[in-house]
C-alpha cells in the first residue's frame, strides 16, 4: 500500500488536543519564565500530557496498557510539542526509552516498566548521548557483570526526570540492555547546564548499581539502533513544528513592524526569504511525515526514510530559526523574546540523534552511494 | 468498448482497471497501428480520465489515471509521448475544457491528446515577460474575425506546432488586465513567420514568432472579447501543475543521473563532495515525496498550495545537481557534445552530455515563470504578505511607461 503522507483525522483530532493543551499551558512566555526561575521542566504538563491525552503511551499495545497507535500518532505529537518547545521529557521518555522497551523480549520485568512509563506514573530515559546516530558501534561507556553496572554516559537527554533508566551496557557476552532504578544510591545523574535550555541534559554515572537485564547479546544492539532511528525519524517531526512556528511568527512579526513607513513584510527581499523557508518546510513535512509512516508499519524503507527525514529536517529547523531571529531584528537578540529557545532547540537538534552529515553517512550505502574512497 | 461497465458506480480503480483491459482486449496493442490505438484509447474515454465522457475522459477521478496507464503500460501499449507534446496537454487543453465552445473542444481535443496536433504557446514577447499582461500584439476587429500583428519570443517547439494558444492586446486604451483577448492561432497562416531562436546549448529549442496581419476567424477565439486575461491565468496556472507535478519513482529525474554518474567513477569524488551529492539527493527525494504528499491533498479532495513549491524546488535542484555532476566528471567535464544549431522536438535532459544538463537546467528558473515570480506568489498568495507597490493597475495600457 502506498503510504499515507497526509494526516489522518484522528491524528487531526489529536493534535488538536495536544495543541490546545499546550496553548493554554505552555505559551512562549510560560517557557520563558520557567527558563528565568531555573525550572528546567514542567512536571504538570508532563503528567498532563501522560494520564489526560495519553501522548506517552501511543505506540504502547493495548495489552501493555498502550493505546495501539503508531508512530505516526507519537510524531504528530513532537510535531506540536516542538512547536511549543515544550520543556517535557517526550523525547527521552515517550520516544527512546519507550521504543528500546518496545523492542526487547516481553517479560514480566519489562512489561511492568513498559506499563508504567506508558501511563506516565514512571518517567525514562535512555542513557546514550544525545548525539548519538544510528548505524554506530553498541557504546563501551558502561560495563556489565553479575548484574552490575559501572561506567558513565555524558549529556544523555532527560535524564534528571527519568525515575528510570534503560541502560546500553557491554557485558561478558556482549551488548546489553538494563533498566536501572534512578533512585538507586550508586547511581548519579548530574544535570549540567544545556544549550538547549528547553530539553535538559545529564551526565550520568553508575558505581556498580544492581541492575534488570532486558536484552541479551542476541537482541541488544538492534534494539538500541532501531530506538535511536525511532528517535530520529520522530525527531523530524519535531523539527517541523519548530521551523513551522519560526515561519508563522516571523510572518507574524513583518506584517506589523513598519520601517521607512511600510510594513517590513511588504519588502521583496524578506519576503523571497520566507518564500524559501516555506519551500523548505513543505519539502520537510513530506520527508518527516514518510519517515513516521514508514516507522510505523516497520517498513524495509524505514532507514532510508528516517536519515533524508533527520538529515533534511534538521538543516530546515535551523535556518528557520537563524531566519526567525535575525529577521525580528534587536528583539530577536534579546532574552525576553522567545526566538532564542527556538534556536537552540533546533541548533541542539540538528546535532541530536545524528547531524545531516552523520546521517548523510549512514544513509549513502543504503542507497547504494558510497563515500569516496 | 463494453456495455457491461458504463453507469458512474463503476468509476472506482476496479472499475476502470476492467475497462482498460476491455479495451485492451479488443485493441491489441501489438497489432494496431500506434496512431489508431491512440485515437481509440481517446474514444472510450481512457486518455485522461478525469475529462468529461466524449472528449477522451469518464468524468473520474484524476487521481484514477495512474490505474489506467499503469494497465496500458504492463500491455506494452503506446503513449502518447507527452514530451513532445507538453503544451498541448499541459496548458491548452486545460484551457481549451474550462473556456471553450462546444465545436472548439470537440476539434481540438482529439488530435491535440493523440499528438496528431502540436501545439505551442505564443504568450512572452521581449517586452512582456513576468509582466505578461503587458503584451501588446495588436489583434483588430476584421469581418468575423481577427488581424493580428506583433512579435512573440521565446516560443518551445513553434517549428513544430500545427496550433498555438495566443494572448494578443484587443483594446490598448482600456488598463493593462482588461484589454485582453485569448485565441486559438494557426500556426500554417500565411501570417505566421517562425525562426530559429539559438539558445545556450547551441540548439533552437525555443523561436522568435513574428505575426504579421494573421488572420484567426472569431470561431477561435476562447473566452469573451476583453477576457484574455481571465483565459490566460487558467493557463499558467496549468503550466506550474504540468512543470513540477509529475509523479516520480525515487531518483527519477537528474538526481538518478548524478548518483549514477558517481557510482562509476568515485575517483572524481572526495569526502567535501559526498556530503554535497547526499544533501542534494535527500532534498531531491523530498521533493519527490512532496509531489506525493501533494498529489493526496489532490486527490483528497483539498489541493494545497505547495504546488508552487514543486516548481521552485525542481528549478534549484535541477541546476545544483547538474552543475554538481560536471565537476564530477572532471576532465570529461570539459568537453561539450555539440554546439551545432539544431531544432529539436522534444527536450531530453538525459539523452546528452552533462554540459548540455547544466546549461539547460538554467531554463528551469525562468520558463513558465521565474523563480523570483514564484517566490512572489507565494509570499503574497500563500503567506498573505503584502503585494508590491504598483503604478500600472489602473493606467490605459498604451500610457503605460515602457
Ligand atoms: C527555455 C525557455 C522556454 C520558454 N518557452 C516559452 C514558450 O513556449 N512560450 C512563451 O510564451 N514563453 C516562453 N518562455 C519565456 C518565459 O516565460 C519568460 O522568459 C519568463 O516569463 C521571464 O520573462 P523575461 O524573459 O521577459 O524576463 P523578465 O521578466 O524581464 O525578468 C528578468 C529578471 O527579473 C526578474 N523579475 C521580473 N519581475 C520581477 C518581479 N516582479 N520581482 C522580482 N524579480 C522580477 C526575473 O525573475 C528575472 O530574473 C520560455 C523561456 C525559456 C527560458
Amino acid at each position: 500500500m502506498s503510504p499515507n503522507l497526509l494526516y489522518s483525522t484522528e491524528e487531526q483530532d489529536l493534535r488538536a488536543s495536544v495543541r490546545d493543551l499546550l496553548t493554554d499551558r505552555c505559551p512562549p512566555e510560560r517557557v520563558l519564565e520557567r527558563c528565568e526561575e531555573g525550572e528546567t521542566g514542567d512536571p504538570a504538563l508532563w503528567h498532563t500530557l501522560a494520564t489526560q491525552l495519553g501522548a506517552t503511551s501511543l505506540h504502547v499495545p493495548d495489552e501493555l496498557g498502550g493505546q495501539g497507535a503508531s508512530v505516526r500518532e507519537v510524531a504528530v505529537v513532537a510535531e506540536e510539542l516542538g512547536r511549543f518547545v515544550a520543556p517535557v521529557p517526550f523525547l527521552g521518555s515517550a520516544v527512546l526509552a519507550t521504543s528500546a522497551l518496545l523492542g526487547c523480549r516481553a517479560g514480566q520485568q519489562r512489561d511492568a516498566v513498559l506499563a508504567d512509563v506508558a501511563a506516565g506514573n514512571r518517567t525514562a530515559t535512555l542513557v546514550v548521548p544525545l548525539s548519538s546516530c544510528v548505524g554506530g558501534s553498541f557504546p563501551t561507556a558502561v560495563r556489565a557483570g553479575e548484574g552490575r553496572l559501572s561506567g558513565s554516559v555524558r549529556t544523555v537527554a532527560d535524564g534528571a526526570s527519568a525515575d528510570c533508566l534503560i541502560v546500553p551496557a557491554r557485558g561478558a557476552d556482549g551488548p546489553e540492555l538494563y533498566v536501572v532504578d534512578a533512585a538507586e544510591g550508586r547511581v548519579a545523574v548530574d544535570a549540567v547546564t544545556s544549550f538547549d535550555i528547553t530539553r535538559p541534559v545529564s551526565d550520568v554515572e553508575f558505581d556498580d548499581v544492581a541492575g534488570v537485564r532486558i536484552a541479551d547479546p542476541d537482541l541488544a544492539a538492534t534494539v538500541l539502533d532501531d530506538a535511536v532511528r525511532t528517535g530520529a525519524g520522530v525527531l523530524a517531526s519535531e523539527q517541523v513544528g519548530v521551523a513551522e512556528w519560526c515561519l508563522d511568527s516571523t510572518v507574524e512579526y513583518l506584517k506589523q513592524r513598519y520601517q521607512f513607513g511600510r510594513a517590513l513584510a511588504s519588502y521583496q527581499a524578506l519576503k523571497h526569504r520566507l518564500a524559501d523557508l516555506w519551500y523548505e518546510l513543505v519539502v520537510a513535512r513530506a520527508a518527516a511525515r514518510y519517515a513516521a509512516d514508514q516507522l510505523a508499519t516497520a517498513s524495509d524503507d524505514a532507514p532510508v526514510a528516517v536519515g533524508v527525514a533527520q538529515s533534511l529536517c534538521a538543516r530546515v529547523a535551523r535556518h528557520a530559526a537563524e531566519e526567525c531571529v535575525q529577521l525580528h531584528g534587536g528583539i530577536g537578540m534579546t532574552w525576553e523574546h522567545p526566538a532564542h529557545l527556538y534556536l537552540k532547540r533546533a541548533k541542539a537538534d540538528e546535532i541530536a540523534l545524528g547531524s545531516p552529515s552523520a546521517h548523510h553517512g549512514v544513509l549513502g550505502p543504503l542507497v547504494d552511494l558510497h563515500p569516496a574512497p | 468498448m463494453s456495455e457491461s461497465v458504463t453507469d458512474t458506480a463503476e468509476l472506482d480503480a476496479e472499475g476502470l482497471r476492467s475497462r482498460t483491459r476491455e479495451f485492451l482486449a479488443s485493441n491489441d496493442p501489438a497489432t494496431t497501428d500506434r496512431g489508431e490505438f491512440l485515437r481509440a484509447r481517446f474514444d472510450a474515454g481512457l486518455a485522461w480520465v478525469h475529462y468529461p465522457e466524449g472528449l477522451g475522459g469518464l468524468g473520474a477521478p484524476r487521481a484514477l489515471q495512474s490505474v489506467v496507464d499503469a494497465e496500458l503500460e504492463a500491455a506494452g501499449a503506446p503513449d502518447n509521448e507527452p514530451s513532445r507534446i507538453g503544451i498541448g496537454l499541459g496548458m491548452a487543453a486545460p484551457t481549451i475544457l474550462a473556456f471553450g465552445t462546444d465545436e472548439q473542444k470537440q476539434r481540438f481535443l482529439r488530435p491535440l491528446w493523440t499528438g496528431d496536433e502540436v501545439w505551442c504557446q505564443l504568450f512572452s514577447e521581449p517586452g512582456a515577460g513576468s509582466d505578461l499582461a503587458s503584451v501588446g500584439t495588436r489583434a483588430e476587429r476584421e469581418g468575423d474575425g481577427w488581424r493580428v500583428t506583433g512579435q512573440k519570443v521565446w516560443t518551445s517547439s513553434a517549428h513544430n506546432a500545427r496550433w498555438a494558444i495566443l494572448l494578443t492586446r484587443t483594446d490598448p486604451d482600456a488598463p493593462k488586465h482588461k484589454g485582453m483577448s485569448y485565441f486559438v492561432c494557426d500556426m500554417t497562416d500565411p501570417g505566421v513567420e517562425v525562426r530559429p531562436l539559438r539558445q545556450i546549448t547551441g540548439e533552437a529549442e525555443f523561436n522568435e514568432v513574428f505575426l504579421n496581419e494573421a488572420w484567426i476567424p472569431d470561431s477561435n477565439r476562447l473566452g469573451e472579447v476583453g477576457e484574455g486575461w481571465r483565459v490566460a491565468q487558467t493557463t499558467l496556472m496549468n503550466e506550474r501543475v504540468a512543470i513540477g507535478g509529475r509523479p516520480m519513482p525515487r531518483e527519477g529525474g537528474m538526481s538518478g543521473v548524478v548518483a549514477d554518474t558517481w557510482r562509476k567513477r568515485p575517483e572524481g569524488a572526495d569526502a567535501a563532495t559526498y556530503d554535497r551529492l547526499m544533501a542534494l539527493w535527500v532534498e531531491a527525494e523530498a521533493l519527490r515525496l512532496a509531489g506525493k504528499r501533494l498529489g493526496q491533498q489532490l486527490a483528497a479532495g483539498s489541493p494545497g498550495p505547495e504546488g508552487s513549491a514543486m516548481k521552485l524546488g525542481f528549478a534549484r535542484l535541477s541546476q545544483e545537481l547538474s552543475g554538481l555532476e560536471l565537476e564530477l566528471l572532471g576532465q570529461e567535464g570539459l568537453r561539450y557534445d555539440d554546439w551545432s544549431l539544431r531544432r529539436p522536438e522534444t527536450v531530453n535532459f538525459t539523452g546528452r552530455t552533462a554540459g548540455y544538463r547544466y546549461l539547460r537546467a538554467k531554463g528551469n528558473s525562468i520558463e513558465g515563470g521565474t523563480s523570483e515570480v514564484l517566490r512572489n506568489i507565494i509570499a503574497e498568495r500563500v503567506l498573505g504578505l503584502p503585494a508590491e507597490a504598483r503604478a500600472d493597475k489602473d493606467v490605459p495600457w498604451k500610457d503605460l511607461p515602457r
